[in-house]
C-alpha cells in the first residue's frame, strides 16, 4: 500500500514526462500545455532535482530534515495534487490575489497555479498555529486528559509519537480563529493547501521526535469546516472545496482495489516500467525503453500498487429537510483506512472535498451528455450518534439561529406573559386544558442537566415525564402527534403495537457480515427528545418493566446475545392512558382507573385528567373555538397564534444555552413547599408528598425559568411550578372516598384511608375469630357472613380477602381452600 | 402550421436565439425572458391546446424537441445534477471556437471542449413523473378532446419515421408489436444486468433488496397496480424547491428522447470508467431508462393544478369566478338530480346517499397544527353482500370523480399489496405504493372482501397505515432507517356490512328500501339505466366545483352555532361531544356548498343537525345488532 520510494520530499516521484495538470477553478481537468506563457515550478515535495535551489520555496524543504525510514502515502482522497505547479505572480498578474501579492517577503511571491497560495507562507503560518494554538475552553471529548493550556495540536504530536497514529485531526474552527486567511485559502483551495499542511506536520514531528517511526508519514484530516450544510444546499459553487456535510449512511460498497500505479514488464527484455493512474487511466507504454521492442509490456498486477476505495452512499438527515421533499443523496468515496469506519445506519458528518466529474465522452458518439458526476472524497469521518449514546456532547446539536432569530427570541422572552403566550400557543387546535399544555410546555423545555456522578450518585433526571390519562376522544392523541411533531426527537409509538424490543434496543445479525448490530428502539431514539406513547395502558407489563430505568435512571441497560451495555435513553416520557372502563370512573381513584402499576406512576412528574368538564361556561368557550377553527383563513390563524417554527427555535435555544440554577430564595421558597406539602399529609397520619414529589418540583422550576430565559431559577418559577403540580395533583390523586389530596394513591397504589380501612377490618376480624374461642378451624364462608353481620359498612369479598392475607401475614392463620386455620 | 407556431415545434431555437442575443449584447437575464416568453405565449387558450400533450398522443407522434405538455403527479424527486449550462465547442475542421447553450437538453453538441474556460456549470432537479394515478378513463377522454387534435396534427406533417421503433404504445391492439420491442430491451438490458453481476454486484454489502435483480427493467413505477401510460423525467430548471412529492403539475416542457441517452446507459464500459460502475445496475437502470420507454422532459413552465377534472377550468381567477358565479345558480337543482341518483343506486336510502354525495365533495381545506380540517371519512355499513354491490357501487363512483382507487381489504390483499412506498436504496428510488395518491383521489376501501383469517406483519402494517390515513390525512413513507410523514389529501370511503374496523369520521349503516328477494333484480336495473352523458357530466362539474369553492361563517351564525351547542349539552352532556360538533361543522359546511351557499345560513346549519339527529338515531337501531360497538 504504501510506497517504497523515500525520496528526500517523502512523496512519490513525480515523472519528468508527466504534463503538469490540475483542476481549475472551472471545475475541468486542465492541460497545461507548453505554450503556456506563464513559469510552471514544480512543488519541491514532487521533483526536488528539478527545482531551482534558489528559488524561495526550498525553504525547509524536506532534504534539510532526514527522516528515518518513515515512507510517505498516498493521498488518493486529495487526487492528483502531486502535478499542481506554482506560478509566478510576476508574470501571471490575473492570478495575483491582493492578499497574496502583498507579502511582504519579495520571496513569498510564488502561488500554486489557479490559486493564491504560497507553499511557504502556508506551511510557516500552520505551523505557527501548531506550536501556538490552545483553546482553554475545549469541550471535545477526544481532546480529553490533554493540558487545556499548552499548546493543543503539539500535544496531539506528542500522542503520535507514543501511540504511533500517524493521523492528525484538525478542527477547522481552530484554524480560523487562530488565522482566518489560512482558514479560507484550507477551505477555498483543499487539493493545494492540505498537502502543504501534511509536510509542515512531519517537518514539526521529525525535528521534534527524529527516532520516531510511523507507518507512514503523517497525514492531516481538517474536519469541521465551517461551511458545514446540509446536502441540499450544495451548488456547484462547492465544486472543489472543503466541506463539512451531515447525513446518514445507507450504503456501503465493498473494499475496491484501485490502481494506484501500474507496474509493466516487458516480455522480451524483462524491463519493468512504472505507470501511474492518471483520473484512471494508465498510460501503457508502447515501447519498452531498453529493447525497444513494441507493445512488448505487460501488466503485472501483482506488483502494482492498489489503495483502497469504499462508495459510501450518504443521504440527508431527516432533520434538515423540508416538508414534502424526498432525501438527497450524495456518493462519497472513502480512501484508505477511512474504508469500512462507517455502516449503513450510521449518522455522520463527512468533512471533504465535493468533486464534479464530467461524463465520460464515449469515443463511438460524438455527443456528451452534458451532465457531471458528483462525489465527496472523504477526508474525514466524524459519527454523530456514536457520541449520543455515550455521553453528552455540545457542539453536534447546537442549532445555528441567525442573530435576528436571537433577537426576536429574547424579545419574546422578554414579554412578561411569554409564558402564557407559548403555552397557547402549543397545539392551539386543542382546546382549553391550559394547565396541561403549561405542563407539556415545561416537558419541552425541561429541567437543567445536574451531574452527581462524583458523589455517587451519578445524572440526577432533568426531564419531565408526563401522564395523560382521560376519557376517549378528548384529544389525547392530538397532543401527543403535536408533541411529536414539534420537537425533532420526537419518537411516537403506540403501546398497543410496541414491543419491548421496540422499545429498548435489539441485536440483529446483519445477514451480509455475520455481526452482531445493536439495533435502538424508540428510546434510544428520542434520547434528549420526548417519547410519546399513546394507549399506555394497552401496553403489556413486560414493556412497560422497561420502563422503570427509563423513567428514574434514564438510561437503557442491556444483555443479550453477548451485547452487555449500557445506552443513554434522556428522553422524557408523554404517555397518553386510557381508563380501563373507557369511560372515566369518578368513584375511582386513578390507579384503579387506569390499572397501571404505582411504581410506575410515581415515576411522572405530573399525572393529568383530560376530562370533559361538563359545565356551560366551558361549553360556550370551546364552542366558540372549534367554529373559529372552521371558518378562520389561514392568515387570521398565523396573527393569532405564534407560529410552530418560533417555538421550535424558542424552545431549540432555551434548551441549548440556558441552564438555569436555584437561587437563594427559590431554594427557601422551595424547601417551605416542600415542608408544607408533608404537614397537609402528617395531620392525618398520611405522608403527601417523597423526596421524589421535591425534585419535580425542582424539575419543574428550572423549567419555568428557561421558558422566561432567565439563569436563575427564582420565586415566580417556584410558585408555578408548585400551581401546576398542586393542579396535577388534584386532578389525579385526589382520594374519590374523602375528597382529600393523597400522594399515596400515586406512591403505593392505595389511599391512606383505604388502607386504614383495611387494618380496621384485619382487626375486627381478628375480634371475631378470638370472640369463637378455641376453634382451629372455621369455614371461609361462614366467618365472612359473621364479619358482615357484625360490621356496619359493607365489606366485600376483596376487603375480606385482603383482612384474611394480613392476618395470616401476622402468622395468626392461614387459609387453605375453603377452611380456616388457627395457627399457635 | 404556420411558422407562428415555431415555438411549439422548435422551442430550442428560440431558446438559442435569446442565448445567442444576450452573448452579443450584454443584456442578462436571457434566461429569465425565455421562461418569460413561453409563459406569455401560453398564456392564451388555445396555445395551450396547441400543445401536444403526453398523456394521450402516443410518444412515437411526437417531434423529439418539441414543445409537449404533460399532466402528472411526483413519484418521486431524484438528487440534482450538475450539467454545462454553457459550453464551448471546436470545430475539428475550422477550429473555429463556439459557445453553445445546454440548458433544456441533455446532450451536447459534438466537439466539446471539456477544458474551456467558458464553460458555466449550473444545476437542475429530476423529478421522475407518472400520469396521475387512478385518473378515470373520462377525465382522460376529456383532457384528450381539448388538445389531441392538433396535438396530432403537428407532428403528423413532420413526423420522423425513424423514431417509429421502439415506441412505448398504450393501445392494446399494438400489443404485439411493443412485444417484440420489449425483447430487444431485454437483450439489451440483460447484457448490462451480466456486465453488473461481473462488476456491480459484487461490491453490494446492503442487504439484499428482494426485487433487487428480479425487478422488472419495465417496471414504471406506478402506484396502483395494473396502470398505463407514459411515465417521464421531468428536469426542472428554476424554483424546484416549490415543488413536492405528490404535486398533481402540468408540465410544458421540451421533450427529448435522444437515443444517446440509455445508449449511455447501456454501453457504459465498466472497466474504462470506475466511478460509473459505483453505481448499480438497478440504480442506472432507474435513473437513466431507455428514453424510448421514460422520455426527458425539459421543463420551460410547469404550474400545480389544483385538480383534474377536464370539465372545470384550470386557469385564472376572473375566468373561474365567472364559471363559478354561472354554475352556482344551477347547483341545488343539480344536487337534487344527483341525490335521487344516489338514492336510487344506495337502494333508497335517502340518508345515505346525502351523505355520500357529502363525502364526495368533502377536501382537507387546511391543517391546524396536525389537525386535517374538512376531512370527511365515510364508513358506509350494511352494505348488501349480493352479486358484487360494492364494485357496482365503486363504478358509479368512477363515472363520477375524476380520479378514483378501488381497494378490496381481501386478506390476501391486505398481506400482500405495498400500499406505503418504500424506500428502495439499491435502486435509490422511491418504490411506490398504492396509498401514493394525487390529492381528492376517491379511495374506495371494499371491506366486504375482509374474511376471517390471520393479519401477518405486513397485513398489520397495512390496516395501521389506512388508519393512519383517515384519521391523520398522512401517509408515513417507509425509508428503512426512519419514516417520514407525507400529507395527503384523499377521500376515503368505507363499505363494510358491519360497522368497519378502521376509524371513520362518518359512520351510517344502509336501510335498503328494497326487499331482498328484489334485490338481484333492483340491482341488475341500475346496471341497464346508466346516466346520459350530459347528465353525467353536471354531475362532474358539481361535484368538481363545490369543492373548489370558498366558504365562510358569519358572525351571528357563529353566535347561534355557539347557543345551540351550549344549549344541546345542558340538556344531556353526553349527547353531543366536542367531535360531535366537529363532525357537525364539516357536515354543515359540506352541506351548504353543496347547496351552491358560499357561507352558512341558520337554515343549512339546522339541516346538518337535523341528519345528524337522524343518522345518530340510526345508528343508536344498530347499536345491538353490530359486533364492532365499543
Amino acid at each position: 500500500m504504501s510506497s517504497p520510494a523515500s525520496t528526500p520530499g517523502g512523496r512519490k516521484r513525480g515523472r519528468n514526462a508527466n504534463p503538469a495538470t490540475r483542476k481549475s477553478r472551472t471545475f475541468f481537468f486542465f492541460n497545461i500545455q507548453e505554450d503556456l506563457h506563464i513559469s510552471v515550478v514544480y512543488l519541491p515535495w514532487i521533483v526536488p532535482n528539478e527545482v531551482d535551489m534558489s528559488s524561495p520555496l526550498m525553504y525547509g524543504t524536506p532534504s534539510s530534515t532526514p527522516r528515518g525510514g518513515t515512507p510517505a502515502r498516498q493521498r488518493p482522497d486529495l487526487g492528483s495534487v502531486r502535478k499542481a505547479p506554482q506560478v509566478d505572480l510576476h508574470s501571471d498578474q490575473p492570478n495575483a490575489d491582493g492578499t497574496a501579492a502583498s507579502e511582504p517577503n519579495a520571496g513569498h511571491r510564488l502561488v500554486i497555479w489557479g490559486t493564491d497560495v504560497n507553499v511557504g507562507t502556508c506551511k510557516e503560518k500552520f505551523q505557527r498555529f501548531l506550536q501556538r494554538f490552545i483553546d482553554p475552553a475545549s469541550t471535545e471529548d477526544e481532546n480529553a486528559g490533554l493540558d487545556l493550556n499548552e499548546p493543543l495540536y503539539m500535544q496531539k504530536l506528542e500522542e503520535i509519537s507514543v501511540v504511533g497514529d500517524p493521523v492528525l485531526n484538525v478542527n477547522c474552527r481552530h484554524i480560523q480563529s487562530f488565522d482566518a486567511e489560512l482558514y479560507r485559502q484550507l477551505i477555498c483551495y483543499p487539493q493545494e493547501v492540505i498537502p502543504t499542511f501534511d509536510m509542515a506536520v512531519n517537518e514539526l514531528f521529525f525535528e521534534r521526535f527524529p527516532d520516531s517511526v510511523l507507518e507512514h508519514q503523517i497525514q492531516v484530516r481538517p474536519y469541521n469546516a465551517l461551511k458545514t450544510r446540509n446536502m441540499r444546499s450544495l451548488n456547484p459553487e462547492d465544486i472543489d472545496q472543503l466541506i463539512t456535510i451531515s447525513g446518514m449512511v445507507i450504503r456501503t460498497s465493498q473494499l475496491i482495489p484501485e490502481m494506484q500505479e501500474a507496474f509493466f514488464q516487458c516480455q522480451v527484455c524483462a524491463f519493468s516500467a512504472r505507470a501511474e493512474v492518471d483520473r484512471g487511466r494508465i498510460a501503457e507504454p508502447a515501447v519498452c525503453r531498453h529493447c525497444n521492442t513494441t507493445h512488448s509490456m505487460a501488466l503485472i498486477h501483482n506488483r502494482s500498487l492498489f489503495s483502497d476505495k469504499q462508495m459510501i452512499k450518504i443521504q440527508e438527515s431527516p432533520e434538515d429537510m423540508p416538508a414534502g421533499q424526498t432525501p438527497h443523496t450524495t456518493i462519497v468515496y472513502a480512501h484508505n483506512d477511512l474504508v469500512d469506519k462507517v455502516q449503513p445506519g450510521d449518522r455522520v458528518n463527512i468533512t471533504g472535498i465535493y468533486r464534479a466529474v464530467p461524463m465520460r465522452v464515449n469515443p463511438r458518439q460524438s455527443s456528451v451528455k452534458s451532465v457531471y458526476k458528483t462525489h465527496i472524497d472523504a477526508i474525514h469521518f466524524r459519527k454523530t450518534d456514536e457520541k449520543r449514546l455515550h455521553g453528552v456532547d455540545e457542539d453536534g446539536e447546537q442549532k445555528l439561529f441567525t442573530e435576528d432569530r436571537v433577537k426576536t427570541l429574547k424579545e419574546l422572552a422578554a414579554k412578561p406573559d411569554v409564558y402564557e403566550r407559548l403555552s397557547s400557543a402549543l397545539a392551539p387546535s386543542i382546546y382549553e386544558h391550559e394547565d396541561i399544555k403549561k405542563g407539556i410546555l415545561l416537558q419541552l423545555f425541561g429541567g437543567t442537566r445536574k451531574d452527581f456522578s462524583q458523589t455517587g450518585r451519578g445524572h440526577f433526571r432533568a426531564e419531565v415525564n408526563i401522564l395523560l390519562c382521560g376519557d376517549p376522544g378528548t384529544s389525547k392523541s392530538q397532543l401527543l402527534q403535536y408533541v411529536y411533531n414539534l420537537v425533532p426527537r420526537g419518537q411516537y409509538t403506540s403501546g398497543k403495537g410496541s414491543s419491548a424490543v421496540g422499545l429498548t434496543a435489539y441485536v440483529m445479525k446483519d445477514p451480509e457480515t455475520r455481526q452482531l448490530v445493536l439495533q435502538t428502539g424508540a428510546l434510544v431514539l428520542s434520547d434528549n427528545g420526548i417519547c410519546c406513547i399513546d394507549e399506555f395502558d394497552k401496553m403489556s407489563d413486560n414493556t412497560r418493566s422497561v420502563l422503570h430505568e427509563v423513567m428514574e435512571q434514564q438510561t437503557l441497560s442491556i444483555a443479550k446475545a453477548g451485547i452487555i451495555c449500557q445506552l443513554n435513553a434522556r428522553t422524557a416520557v408523554l404517555a397518553a392512558a386510557n381508563p380501563v372502563e373507557s369511560q372515566w370512573n369518578p368513584k375511582k381513584t386513578t390507579i384503579e382507573n387506569i390499572q397501571l402499576p404505582h411504581t410506575l406512576l410515581s415515576r411522572f412528574d405530573l399525572i393529568f385528567l383530560m376530562l370533559d368538564p361538563q359545565d356551560e361556561a366551558y361549553d360556550r368557550r370551546l364552542a366558540h373555538h372549534l367554529v373559529s377553527l372552521y371558518y378562520q383563513s389561514e392568515e387570521e390563524i398565523e396573527e393569532e397564534f405564534l407560529d410552530m417554527a418560533v417555538l421550535k427555535d424558542y424552545i431549540a435555544y432555551a434548551r441549548t444555552y440556558i441552564n438555569p440554577r436555584l437561587s437563594e430564595e427559590a431554594s427557601l421558597a422551595l424547601i417551605e413547599a416542600y415542608v408544607d406539602m408533608r404537614k397537609i399529609g402528617s395531620g392525618r397520619g398520611m405522608v403527601s408528598a417523597y423526596p421524589r414529589q421535591l425534585e419535580s418540583l425542582i424539575r419543574l422550576a428550572e423549567a419555568h425559568a428557561k421558558v422566561r430565559f432567565s439563569e436563575k431559577v427564582e420565586t415566580i418559577d417556584v410558585e408555578e411550578a408548585k400551581r401546576l403540580h398542586r393542579e396535577a395533583l388534584k386532578q389525579s390523586a385526589t382520594d374519590p372516598r374523602t375528597g382529600f389530596v393523597d400522594i399515596s394513591i400515586l406512591t403505593t397504589g392505595m389511599s391512606a384511608t383505604a388502607r386504614k380501612r383495611k387494618e380496621e377490618v384485619a382487626q375486627a376480624l381478628k375480634k371475631l375469630i378470638e370472640t369463637k374461642g378455641k376453634t382451629p378451624a372455621m369455614k371461609y364462608q361462614q366467618l365472612l357472613d359473621d364479619l358482615r353481620g357484625q360490621s356496619e359498612t359493607a365489606i366485600t369479598k376483596e376487603l375480606f380477602d385482603e383482612a384474611l392475607r394480613a392476618l395470616a401475614d401476622d402468622d395468626y392463620l392461614t387459609v387453605t381452600g375453603k377452611t380456616v386455620r388457627l395457627l399457635a | 402550421m404556420p411558422s407562428t407556431h415555431d415555438w411549439i415545434n422548435e422551442p430550442l431555437a428560440v431558446v438559442e436565439g435569446m442565448f445567442a442575443a444576450s452573448q452579443n449584447g450584454q443584456s442578462s437575464g436571457w434566461e429569465a425572458k425565455a421562461v418569460e416568453f413561453f409563459v406569455e405565449q401560453l398564456k392564451e387558450k388555445e396555445a395551450q391546446s396547441l400543445v401536444p400533450s403526453l398523456n394521450d398522443v402516443p410518444l412515437h407522434y411526437l417531434k423529439p424537441n418539441s414543445l409537449v405538455k404533460f399532466r402528472c403527479l411526483i413519484q418521486d424527486m431524484f438528487d440534482p445534477e450538475f450539467y454545462m449550462g454553457v459550453y464551448e465547442t471546436v470545430d475539428p475542421s475550422t477550429k473555429a471556437k463556439m459557445l453553445r447553450c445546454g440548458k433544456y437538453k441533455d446532450v451536447t453538441e459534438s466537439g466539446v471542449d471539456l477544458n474551456s474556460k467558458s464553460t458555466v456549470t449550473a444545476e437542475r432537479q429530476t423529478f421522475y413523473c407518472v400520469p396521475i394515478p387512478g385518473e378515470n378513463q373520462w377525465a382522460k377522454d376529456g383532457y384528450a378532446a381539448t388538445t389531441s387534435n392538433q396535438g396530432r396534427a403537428v407532428p403528423s406533417t413532420s413526423y420522423v419515421p425513424s423514431r417509429q421503433k421502439r415506441s412505448y404504445e398504450e393501445d392494446e391492439e399494438m400489443e404485439v408489436q411493443p412485444q417484440k420491442q420489449k425483447e430487444t430491451h431485454a437483450g439489451s438490458q440483460s447484457a448490462t444486468e451480466q456486465h453488473g453481476n461481473g462488476d456491480c454486484k459484487r461490491q453490494e454489502t446492503e442487504a439484499p433488496s428482494s426485487q433487487a435483480a428480479s425487478a422488472s427493467h419495465l417496471d414504471l413505477n406506478f402506484p396502483l397496480p395494473g396502470e398505463k401510460g407514459p411515465s417521464c423525467l421531468v428536469k426542472v430548471y428554476e424554483d424546484w424547491d416549490s415543488f413536492k412529492l405528490n404535486d398533481t403539475l402540468e408540465v410544458y416542457g421540451v421533450l427529448s428522447v435522444s437515443p444517446a441517452l440509455s445508449a449511455l446507459a447501456e454501453e457504459k464500459d465498466a472497466f474504462l470508467d470506475p466511478t460509473e460502475s459505483m453505481e448499480t445496475a438497478e440504480e442506472l437502470r432507474v435513473h437513466c431508462p431507455p428514453a424510448s420507454l421514460v422520455p426527458r422532459l425539459h421543463m420551460l413552465y410547469g404550474k400545480r393544478v389544483a385538480h383534474n377534472n377536464p370539465l372545470l377550468p384550470h386557469a385564472s381567477l376572473e375566468e373561474s369566478s365567472a364559471f363559478f358565479s354561472s354554475t352556482l345558480g344551477e347547483m341545488a337543482a343539480v344536487r337534487a338530480e344527483l341525490l335521487s341518483y344516489f338514492t336510487h343506486v344506495l337502494l333508497g336510502d335517502a340518508l345515505a346517499a346525502e351523505y355520500l354525495l357529502l363525502h364526495l365533495i368533502s377536501t382537507v381545506y387546511s391543517r391546524r397544527d396536525v389537525l386535517p380540517l374538512g376531512k370527511f371519512t365515510l364508513n358506509l355499513s350494511g352494505c348488501p353482500t349480493v352479486s358484487s354491490y360494492t364494485e357496482l357501487l365503486y363504478q358509479i363512483i368512477q363515472q363520477l370523480v375524476p380520479s378514483s382507487f378501488y381497494l378490496a381489504m381481501s386478506l390476501q390483499n391486505m398481506n400482500q399489496m405495498r400500499l406505503v412506498p418504500k424506500k428502495d436504496y439499491v435502486a435509490n428510488r422511491l418504490v411506490s405504493g398504492a396509498l401514493q395518491l394525487a390529492r381528492n383521489t376517491s379511495l374506495f376501501l371494499d371491506e366486504t372482501q375482509l374474511e376471517q383469517g390471520q393479519l401477518d406483519a405486513t397485513g398489520v402494517r397495512n390496516v395501521t397505515a389506512l388508519g393512519n390515513l383517515i384519521s391523520w390525512q398522512k401517509v408515513d413513507y417507509d425509508f428503512n432507517y426512519h419514516q417520514m410523514e407525507f400529507p395527503c389529501n384523499i377521500n376515503v370511503l368505507v363499505a363494510s356490512e358491519g360497522r368497519s374496523l378502521l376509524p371513520s369520521d362518518c359512520h351510517i349503516h344502509l336501510q335498503p328500501q328494497v326487499a331482498p328477494p328484489r334485490m338481484e333484480e333492483y340491482l341488475s336495473s341500475i346496471h341497464l339505466h346508466p346516466q346520459a352523458s350530459s347528465q353525467l357530466n353536471k354531475f362532474r362539474v358539481f361535484l368538481g366545483a363545490a369543492r373548489l369553492l370558498d366558504y365562510s361563517i358569519s358572525e351571528e351564525v357563529t353566535k347561534a352555532v355557539e347557543d345551540d351547542f351550549v344549549d344541546m349539552r345542558k340538556d344531556d352532556p353526553q349527547s353531543i361531544s366536542a367531535d360531535d360538533l366537529h363532525r357537525l361543522l364539516v357536515v354543515a359546511r359540506l352541506l351548504s356548498l353543496s347547496l351552491g351557499q358560499t357561507s352558512l345560513s341558520r337554515d343549512s346549519w339546522l339541516r346538518a343537525k337535523h341528519i345528524e339527529t337522524l343518522r345518530r338515531s340510526r345508528m343508536e337501531q344498530h347499536k345491538s345488532v353490530n359486533g364492532n360497538e365499543p
